[in-house]
């Protein structure tokens, strides 16, 4: 991210169009997701609940990862390994490739989109259909998703009535949103009937059992969880929960956050293989991919609680004014400004942190009670101490710091400020300030007062 | 009481007004005010700019220069809200600064939980027969949770015509430094508020924390609005 998040930012903010759809989409869900919170007297249990489960997952990842392997394998699946985006694609390349299929059908997953797995497989020659609407929108434009929930909550009906109209070949398509569902429907279909491999991520995976868990809208998830022969989940290693009873805490958390439902239309639910019913061949990838690096700091590791819900970017006014693409990674809004640079390193994501007023509005409707802006300070100061802060600022800072030490240097720099600051100030206002040009581009400072508070209090 | 101010270095600097505010209304309600020379910053900026080690020596600094007050206001929910909630996280290791803290942490109020909460008041004696709306800042809401408080305070000023704020709980853009390494996606944010401060046909705005007052003032002012802001103080010093 060249410019990182202030740069890109800066482009997202001129497109009126992005800002509408954002506006009215992200107050929409919020709205939503604000009234069936409201209808549960014993919400602030539920997060509490979700919080500890996963809280424990996180404390013994390491058994519930073994356990859940073995589940999985006595259920007649099979368990791969993989450190990190590279490998988890190889793996699953040859999974692909070892059943002669060219093609395969994706259930919407965050963690594909994290390993870039579509690349890696068309590289290998092997087609991907992205099947949920909005995916399958992103990916027919060959645009990234924006939002976790609504990947292509930037495009209104208008573009994708002109995007189905070029690459599905339908030159009369209306842009009725009927319309523009059925055209998805038929060109889909056709798709599930056709593919023996499917891949998918997965909500929830149970280490008791070694069953997975998939939640999701349209139905078309559960076309590929059941349709093909071979199916392939991957799954970031910190999407475990202890026991099926624990699915109870999350499947009431889950869609009143996201989506704003009392219950999601689609679960999808399954264990292994069952002979002559659905896929006969199915494959987990565990993958890491820097999620043990997160999991080594304390204050950092509660990110991994994550449940993928979306709440923290409806809220958030930074992410409801620029939108995902903003944050370079497919994890945008507050939870992507503190995931992507713990998953990648501080180092190369070091303005995502900063990216946030620290109002709290994220923290408040976490369904799993992630403290984003306690990890968002304390990623910050892991850039200051590990990666290299702007120019001039860490000089700044420490001269600062040394002034406010010691009352008689403050009371000094009190008053070189108003006299430094004086020859800018026209009719009690400056309107422009040198090196505060970020501030008075848009908004006028005062002059600064005659008088501080503390000799006002000495005149007396 | 015997009240020790701290006034803030923000409030000190650019918005002594409001420090000169607090003290005209607790004197009002009876109260000796007394201001410690040696305050300067409670190092909010440091620390949430990621400037641990300098916001841990400001903390320290903090906790020392009140250590023995009786009890400590500020006209700040931000300011009293990084002492009370992140200060914990920063003085933890040294024993001493620690057990100097937890004395002095239950004995902080930003001044509309002092006034409606600790002492109980909610007419403190004010006149401002204006047409005002309340900003509730982030800090005020999410993090010391002063729930209406300023609202009794201000319902119970003589002449004030309060209205209500659309959207109140979404935030200004300020966040200290992110006004300046964002200023663009911060102006956005603004550009709201302001747009719903200017919807209520209010003349004044009004909040708890001078930093968001600079924020939301230096656009109304920009835009020559006509519209100015005040320290919730600032009312209620008025009479």
């Amino acid at each position: 991210m060249s410019g990182g998040f202030p740069a890109a930012a800066r482009d997202a903010l001129r497109d009126t169009q992005l800002r509408h759809n954002l506006g009215v989409a992200t107050r929409t869900i919020r709205d939503k997701r604000a009234q069936v919170v409201a209808e549960r007297p014993d919400w602030e249990e539920l997060r509490e609940a979700g919080r500890a489960l996963k809280q424990r997952v996180l404390r013994h990842l390491d058994e519930y990862l073994i356990q859940f392997e073995r589940a999985v394998e006595a259920a007649g699946g099979s368990v791969h390994w993989a450190r990190d985006a590279d490998e988890a694609g190889r793996v699953v390349t040859q999974l692909v490739e070892a059943t002669g299929a060219r093609e395969v059908v994706k259930v919407k997953s965050l963690t594909t989109d994290e390993i870039q797995l579509n690349d890696t497989l068309e590289t290998a020659g092997i087609g991907v259909v992205e099947t949920d609407l909005a995916e399958l929108i992103c990916q027919l434009a060959g645009e990234q998703p924006s939002h976790i929930l609504v990947p292509a909550i930037h495009k209104n009906r208008v573009e994708i009535r002109d995007l189905f109209r070029r690459e599905l070949d339908l030159p009369d398509l209306s842009d009725e949103p009927s319309e523009l569902a059925g055209a998805a429907r038929a060109h889909l279909r056709k798709k599930f009937l056709e593919a023996r491999v499917a891949i998918s991520g997965a909500n929830f995976g149970v280490a008791e059992t070694g069953t997975l868990c998939v939640v999701e809208s349209e139905g078309n998830g559960r076309f590929c969880t059941t349709l093909p022969r071979t199916l392939i989940t991957v799954l970031g290693i910190e999407k475990l929960v202890p026991e099926p009873e624990d699915l109870e805490v999350f499947l009431q958390l889950l869609p009143r956050s996201s989506t704003g439902e009392r219950m999601n239309p689609y679960t999808s639910l399954w264990t292994g293989v069952t002979p002559g019913d659905g896929p006969q061949e199915f494959h987990v990838v565990l993958v890491d991919n820097g999620r043990t690096d997160v999991l080594a700091d304390e204050v950092g590791r509660q990110t991994l609680a994550c449940i993928r819900c979306s709440a923290c970017l409806n809220v958030c006014p930074v992410y409801s004014r620029t939108g995902g693409h903003a944050y370079g990674s497919i994890y945008p809004g507050p939870i992507g400004a503190i995931l992507t640079p713990q998953l990648r390193g501080v180092e190369h994501a070091s303005s995502l942190p900063y990216a946030s007023t620290l109002c709290g509005a994220c923290y408040e409707v976490c369904p799993v009670k992630i403290d984003i802006p306690q990890v968002l300070v304390h990623l910050r100061s892991r850039v200051v101490d590990e990666a290299s802060p702007p120019l001039g600022e860490r000089a700044a800072m420490r001269a600062l710091a040394w002034t406010l030490a010691h009352e008689r240097r403050y009371e000094r720099a009190q008053r070189a400020a108003r006299v430094l600051a004086s020859p800018f100030a026209h009719d009690g206002l400056i309107t422009r300030l040198p090196g505060l040009g970020a501030w008075t581009d848009t908004r006028d400072l005062r002059r600064v007062p005659r008088q501080t508070f503390r000799e006002w209090w000495e005149s007396r | 009481m015997r009240v020790a101010l701290f006034v803030t270095c923000l409030a000190d600097t650019l918005a002594p007004e409001a420090g000169a505010a607090v003290v005209r209304v607790l004197e009002r309600l009876g109260h000796e005010v007394e201001f410690r020379r040696e305050q300067t910053c409670c190092g909010q900026m440091h620390l949430n700019t990621g400037y641990r080690r300098e916001a841990r020596q400001l903390a320290a600094r903090f906790v020392r220069v009140f250590a023995n007050a009786d009890v400590v206001v500020a006209p700040s929910a931000s300011c009293v809200g990084t002492v009370r909630e992140l200060y914990p996280a920063l003085v933890a290791g040294d024993p001493a600064l620690e057990r100097e803290f937890e004395a002095l942490a239950s004995r902080l109020f930003e001044l509309s939980e002092f006034l409606v909460g600790r002492l109980g008041v909610e007419d403190v004696g004010a006149a401002f027969p204006h047409r005002v709306t309340y900003h509730p800042t982030c800090h005020s809401l999410r993090v010391l949770r002063v729930g209406d408080a300023p609202y009794r305070l201000l319902r119970a000023v003589r002449g004030l015509d309060l209205v209500e704020l659309p959207d109140a709980s979404e935030c200004c853009g300020f966040g200290g430094t992110f006004a300046v390494k964002n200023a663009e996606t911060s102006a956005a944010i603004l550009t709201d508020k302001v747009r719903r401060v200017l919807e209520t046909g209010a003349e004044v705005c009004t909040a708890t924390d001078s930093s968001c007052l600079i924020q939301i003032g230096g656009a109304l002012s920009r835009l020559r609005s006509g519209v100015r802001t005040a320290h919730l103080a600032e009312i209620l010093a008025a009479a």
